[in-house]
């Protein structure tokens, strides 16, 4: 199971162990990270699950799809370049060590 | 020591309820009062991905079992109430036991309309999709070959159409008004979802009404039309609207109407008691207003939670809604109550477009299908209260943006 780390805003990191498979919004709500809300249950709906891919991950993680991309125009927190939805990544091992931050919203 | 704040209903409202009250630092007792056996959970994937099989159960939970326990929160599960007493405040659960509390918030949701009895509606194999439960029963049902009837072409009824087609089984949809969606939708979203059903083999048949379901050793046989036309059928998923779930709060003396009656403070007639969710009717813009999704059960418990502790600006929702089918993604954007036209804007790739609704010259609502970025820009746009250029919105080389600006 790959360790994702979610650091908030402020410093604080959460860090858990994440079923391949799922996504990232469940496990972060799943592990009581603030401010990843995920009200669609991750059906790219309603962009409350925003967060950060830290730059030494971008490759991994990829870029956001078409729909992901054009659902980032409504994040709370200003959309930056490495803005994604997290119900969009997929936990997998490649993703082991992962970092991602968390905009307060 | 003070009475606890009770939430009753296990579901979405109460949760959010509940976490909002823990992050505005209420510390004090907190109970959550539900009759279903489940933690709260999301109900949209009920017609969706888990009555599919793609999604499993343990993907519903809003809440992990552990975070309640955390956030001290004493959730009740398999306690149904009865009664209610605002004078004593006191709630009475189904095993005699009387809880008291400090303050109420009555989140107990609706319940599908079904079919009388007279016609057939207490078969076997006549479903329809509430809870857990609901979706447990249907799921071993849908196999590839079964004839399928739907009642009612509403959001929930042409979701569950799409998985039993997708499945292979034979489905039929009946929708006693002029055109599927009629309720919700303006007539090009209608087309739009009549269309992309038959294109899956589904058969849409409007303006016909049921006149009783038949059946043979209290299962399911088929549905004679009021044409006299029979259509022969395995099982029937009813999704005919629902009913909020308001008999409680009847039956206690407090104000009812299509729903329990609140102000923009989510207050009863009872001043210690709340209400939000499918249950709750309040007005906004000028008209009663009570809504089925998602966005209004999560704001509308987060604002209970504020006015539970004290004072808040009136509920103002900014609603939105989403309905999977098939490939296609429809996204809407406010409400569509009172309009007078709409605009057709072709997407940029197959089976997208999107659907904008005018009163006057402002913009309400959207329906986009496959088209996040309509959804998205026309979502901001409506919380900005701008309204587009008709023309040029029905330009499909015009920029959305640029259009929206
Ligand atoms: C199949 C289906 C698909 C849906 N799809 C979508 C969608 O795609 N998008 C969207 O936005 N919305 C969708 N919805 C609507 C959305 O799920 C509801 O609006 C939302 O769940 C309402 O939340 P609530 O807390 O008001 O009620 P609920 O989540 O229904 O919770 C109420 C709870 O109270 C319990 N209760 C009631 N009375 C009592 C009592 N006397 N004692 C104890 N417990 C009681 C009920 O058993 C229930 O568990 C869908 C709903 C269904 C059923
Ligand atoms: S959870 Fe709604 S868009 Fe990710």
């Amino acid at each position: 199971m790959p360790k994702i780390t979610w650091v908030l805003d402020g410093g604080r990191e959460i860090s858990a162990n994440v079923a391949v498979g799922h996504n990232l919004m469940e496990a972060a709500v799943a592990n009581n990270v603030p401010d990843v809300i995920g009200e669609c249950g991750g059906c790219l709906s309603c962009a409350t699950c925003h967060v950060y891919v830290d730059p030494a991950w971008a490759a991994k993680t990829g870029k956001p799809g078409e729909m992901e991309d054009d659902m980032l125009e409504i994040t709370t927190a200003e959309r930056r370049e490495m803005s994604r939805l997290s119900c969009q990544i997929i936990a997998t091992e490649e993703l082991d060590g992962l970092i991602l931050h968390v905009p307060h919203i | 020591m003070a009475a606890p704040i009770i939430l009753l209903g296990a579901g979405q409202a109460s949760a959010s309820c509940a976490a909002k009250l823990r992050a505005l630092g209420y510390d004090g007792k907190l109970t959550i009062v539900g009759e279903e056996p489940a933690a709260p959970y999301q109900r949209p994937p009920l017609s969706k991905k888990y009555v599919s099989g793609e999604l499993a159960v343990e993907r519903l939970f809003i809440r992990p079992l552990s975070w309640y326990g955390e956030q001290q929160i004493d959730l009740r599960l398999e306690s149904h109430a009865v009664a209610l007493d605002p004078a004593a405040h006191l709630l009475t659960l189904a095993d005699g036991s009387k809880l008291p509390y400090s303050k109420l918030l009555l989140a107990t949701g609706s319940t599908p309309r079904s079919l009388p009895s007279e016609i057939g509606g207490r078969l076997g194999n006549v479903f329809t999709i509430r809870n857990l439960a609901d979706a447990d029963a249907i799921a071993p049902a849908l196999k590839p070959g079964a004839k399928l009837l739907v009642i009612g072409g509403g959001y929930i009824g042409l979701e569950a159409a799409a998985v039993a087609a997708q499945k292979g089984l034979t489905v039929t949809v009946i929708e006693m008004a002029e055109r599927i969606l009629q309720r919700v939708a303006a007539a090009p979203t209608s087309d739009f979802f009549r269309a992309l059903h038959q294109s899956h083999g589904v058969t849409i048949r409007e303006s016909t009404g049921l006149a009783e379901l038949l059946g043979a050793d209290n299962r399911l046989t088929g549905a004679r039309l009021k044409d006299g036309t029979i259509i022969p059928a395995d099982l029937a998923i009813v999704g005919i609207g629902i009913i909020p779930n308001d008999a409680l709060a009847r039956d206690a003396g407090l104000a009812v109407e299509g729903g329990i009656l609140v102000d923009g403070q989510c207050r009863t007639s009872d001043p210690d008691i709340f209400a939000a969710g499918d249950c709750a009717v309040f007005a906004w813009r000028g008209a009663r207003t009570r809504l089925e999704s998602v966005q209004n059960a999560i704001d509308q418990g987060e604002h209970a939670a504020a006015c539970l502790l004290g004072a808040a600006p009136d509920y103002d929702p900014k609603p939105w809604f989403w309905s999977d089918q098939y490939d296609v993604k429809l996204q809407i954007a406010g409400l569509n109550r009172g309009y007078d036209s709409t605009v057709l804007r072709p997407g940029k790739r197959p089976l997208s477009q999107s659907i904008w609704y005018f009163q006057g010259d402002k913009l309400i609502a959207i329906d986009a299908m496959n088209d996040a970025l309509a959804y998205a820009l026309g979502k901001k746009a409506l919380e900005a209260g701008r309204s587009p250029d008709r023309a040029a919105l029905a330009d499909p080389a015009s920029d959305l943006k640029t259009v929206l600006a």
